[in-house]
């Protein structure tokens, strides 16, 4: 096993992957970034977005390093629960909005212990 | 007279089942109190069932000892029966059946007899707690007698035991039966506790009885030593007496465990009167006449009973002497009397012991009832020093008069039922070819003259003398009153009552003094045998009862046949045994009578200058102050055994609380809360810091799996 991922990796000089790779770490770290500095609910929901899309590039990624369309079938699922959960979660977000009148996830931070 | 060297052999009598009756109606009659208990019953139905039930199983003892024939074994049901091989050690039997023979009908009579007085006297005396707690005080009554009646009739040990802790549990729960006030409680307790430690002594007893002759029933027991005889010395065997004993004195208010029974003077009067006086605490009389075939063998163990006896009945007349309580007086003489009786047993006269039983049980019931009547009439007044001639006082002649009766009995007055009875102890201890017998028989006779001397100090205090009264502290003239007790309260009270000026004695009704009367006549009747015996040189009833049972065949020892001389000529003073002991007993008892006239009625000043100067010299002062202080036997107790039980539990409390709770319980619980810190500002509620976290847990875990692969790749 170990022998053939080191074979993948020789065949990964393919500069294409590299780069797509080095794209999902630059969305998944601006995604963390922006989910970390920011209290406005909805651009954190839009960064988690980001770091999710990150995680769906590395995928397609790597499923064109292995020669594999399981991959990009994956990738496609997750896209349609994102969406389905995009909904849902900017649902909440307008709820608990209508409860404090306010978009800062500060606001709840008494949810957590002491 | 009846031959030696061999006990009646029991018939099994299953015909005679109908007296199991006796113990049958007091536990229905038991059972119908605690209903009426249930139901609140305001009237005084559970009295009217008691004293039915009691009288009636009073007729079926009457009836019973009327057709006797023999000693018989009654068969009612089987109990327990255990069998785990064929061999004699190999099977157990405890049935419920009944030995019946004259030792038992002569304490059931008795028993039954004065229960049923008691109860009728009771149900006026309780008559303020109707609806309250008449009918629990009656189902306590019940299931006395229920008890008292398995103890005295139950065929083998077992049934004994039954009865034994039965009385015991009456005991408690009529102790504590006003449970509001703590000294009741406190006093109910240690009768029940100081039981315990005899109980454990009986309980060892039984089980050394089984181990060594395989049988619990009276009739193959005394098969069994009949046998034996005097073979077995084991150490084993010779310790059972001593075992059994200690259950007797337990029960019967002996050194060292008598403190009890003075305490348990704070149940209601009739209870002390009945279980108190009468009948419960002569137990202990009846386990060791009982066993006395048994107690024979053991020369050692019947001296031993003897010297505590004897030793008891000087050391509680002594305190006696010096209380104030009317009701701890009598508490203090029924121990006392109780050891003249195994004085009696020890030298060898279950006779003496017997019939002493038997005229105290008469003339100390009606000593405590008198003492009742006072306390129900004076709102609770017991203080010899608050009460004086109530002879003159219209509704107290009938108290007064039979107390008298009661005082002269106690005191042995020469041609009393007690002076016959108490002269049958003294003469076989006097008469005895043992010298530290002879010396407890004189010890019984200075004894005596303290009895009459503190008996008749309480009537010349309460009954004669010029009249004045105050009133107790309790509003209902009731023993049972709400009051915490003593002190500043029972000022206030008999200051308001005097404010009043309104307090007049509740004089006893008809109930109180029938029963009074009927007392004061049985304590006379009961003389009847010794007087024919006297008088008309015919057998003593009483004789003969304890003759034809087994307790007899320990009368076996030099010198028995009370009555005349043996063929020795023992001597009393230089006199003929009886000649002399009659005028050694008349001189005590009239001497002791004439010191406490002269103290308590001539000059009541004097026995106040008599106790000063005894308090003024420092080499005597210690005999009052001892006196009054009860020897300090309860302090001494308390010293040797709870408090060194306190420090242990406070010991042990002190390292449960510290060391199991501290260290191990709250100390284990430390750890998860500690981590529990360290982790929780991890948790504050800001969404960041969850994101933080979550960043940072999973970038720890991509790092030690890429070291790990790293590793493996290398």
């Amino acid at each position: 096993m170990n022998q053939e991922l080191a074979s993948g990796f020789t065949i990964a000089a393919n500069a294409s992957i590299a780069v797509a790779l080095a794209i999902s770490a630059l969305l998944f770290v601006i995604g963390l970034v922006g989910f970390l500095c920011r209290r406005n609910m909805i651009i954190m929901f839009l960064c988690t977005e980001l770091m999710f899309q990150g995680a769906a590039l590395a995928m397609i990624a790597f499923a064109r390093l292995r020669m594999d369309v399981s991959g990009q079938v994956f990738v496609i699922f997750i896209l349609t629960v994102a969406a389905a959960e995009a909904a849902l979660a900017l649902g909440l977000v307008v709820l608990l909005y209508r409860k404090r009148e306010t978009l800062s996830a500060d606001a709840w931070s008494e949810l957590g212990e002491s | 007279m009846i031959p030696t060297g061999s006990i009646p052999q029991a018939v099994i009598a299953p015909e005679l089942s109908w007296i199991g009756l006796a113990l049958l109606l007091p536990l229905l009659a038991a059972v119908g109190c605690a209903l009426c208990c249930a139901l609140r019953v305001k009237g005084k139905a559970a009295a009217i069932l008691t004293i039915v039930a009691l009288a009636a199983s009073f007729g079926i003892i009457l009836k019973a000892y009327s057709s006797y024939t023999g000693p018989v074994q009654v068969p009612i049901f089987q109990w327990l029966t255990f069998q785990w091989g064929t061999g004699t050690f190999q099977s157990f039997t405890a049935n419920c059946a009944l030995y019946i023979d004259t030792l038992t009908l002569y304490w059931m009579l008795f028993v039954t007899g004065l229960g049923t007085l008691i109860t009728i006297y009771a149900s006026e005396y309780m008559e303020g707690e109707c609806g309250a707690g008449y009918s629990r005080f009656f189902f306590g009554i019940c299931i006395f007698l229920f008890s008292m009646g398995a103890l005295v009739m139950g065929d083998n040990l077992i049934m004994l035991y039954l009865g034994w802790e039965g009385v015991g549990l009456a005991s408690y729960l009529l102790i504590g039966y006003d449970y509001s006030r703590p000294s009741a409680v406190a006093a109910a307790k240690k009768a029940f506790i100081m039981n315990r430690i005899g109980d454990l002594g009986l309980a060892f007893g039984i089980f050394m009885l089984w181990a060594n002759y395989g049988t619990v029933q009276y009739s193959e027991l005394f098969a069994a030593m009949n046998k034996g005889g005097q073979s077995s010395v084991d150490w084993d065997v010779s310790v059972i007496p001593f075992l059994l004993m200690l259950g007797a004195f337990g029960k019967s208010a002996q050194i060292p465990l008598f403190t009890w029974l003075p305490d348990a003077m704070e149940g209601p009067t009739p209870v002390s009167a009945l279980i108190h006086a009468a009948t419960m605490v002569t137990a202990g009389v009846y386990l060791i006449a009982r066993m006395y075939p048994f107690f024979e063998l053991h020369p050692q163990a019947l001296a031993t009973v003897a010297w505590v006896g004897g030793l008891t009945a000087l050391l509680a007349a002594t305190i006696g002497m010096a209380q104030y309580d009317i009701k701890r007086v009598f508490a203090y003489s029924t121990i006392s009397q109780l050891g003249y009786m195994f004085l009696g047993l020890g030298v060898g006269t279950t006779f003496g012991a017997c019939y002493h039983t038997l005229t105290h049980a008469f003339f100390k019931a009606l000593l405590f009832l008198t003492a009742g009547a006072i306390m129900h009439g004076f709102a609770g007044q017991l203080d010899l020093r608050k009460l004086s001639g109530l002879r003159h006082i219209p509704g107290w002649r009938i108290v007064s008069w039979t107390m008298l009766v009661g005082c002269l009995w106690l005191s042995a007055f020469p041609y009393t039922a007690a002076f016959f009875s108490k002269d049958a102890i003294l003469l076989q201890a006097l008469t005895s070819v043992r010298a530290d017998f002879r010396f407890l028989g004189w010890l019984g006779l200075f004894t005596a003259a303290l009895t009459a001397y503190y008996t008749f100090r309480v009537w010349f205090r309460v009954c004669a003398g010029p009249t004045h009264f105050e009133p107790g502290s309790e509003e209902h003239h009731e023993p049972t009153d709400h009051h915490s007790d003593g002190g500043h309260d029972a000022k206030a009270t008999v200051g308001a009552a005097k404010s009043h000026g309104a307090f007049h004695p509740h004089a006893p009704r008809w109930a109180i003094n029938g029963v009074l009367l009927i007392l004061a006549v049985g304590a006379v009747v009961v003389g009847v045998p010794a007087y024919e015996h006297v008088f008309a040189h015919k057998e003593n009833w009483a004789q003969q009862m304890i003759a034809g049972s087994s307790a007899y065949q320990g009368a076996g020892l030099p010198g028995e046949h009370s009555a005349e001389p043996s063929e020795n000529h023992p001597t009393v003073l230089g006199m003929d045994a009886h000649t002399g002991l009659t005028v050694v007993g008349c001189t005590a008892s009239i001497g002791g009578i004439l010191i406490a006239w002269y103290l308590h009625l001539h000059s009541r000043k004097s026995a106040d200058q008599l106790r000063a100067a005894l308090l003024r010299r420092w080499w005597i002062r210690w005999v009052p102050i001892c006196m009054e202080n009860k020897w300090y036997v309860d302090e001494i107790y308390h010293v040797c055994f709870r408090l060194p039980m306190w420090l242990g539990g406070q010991i042990l409390n002190f390292g449960d609380r510290h060391f199991l709770d501290g260290v191990l319980v709250d100390g284990l619980a430390k750890i998860p809360i500690a981590v529990g810190k360290v982790f929780r500002p991890l948790y504050g509620g800001a969404l960041q810091g969850y994101a933080v976290t979550m960043a940072g847990g999973i970038a720890l875990v991509l790092a030690w799996v890429t070291w790990i692969w790293l590793r493996g790749f290398n």
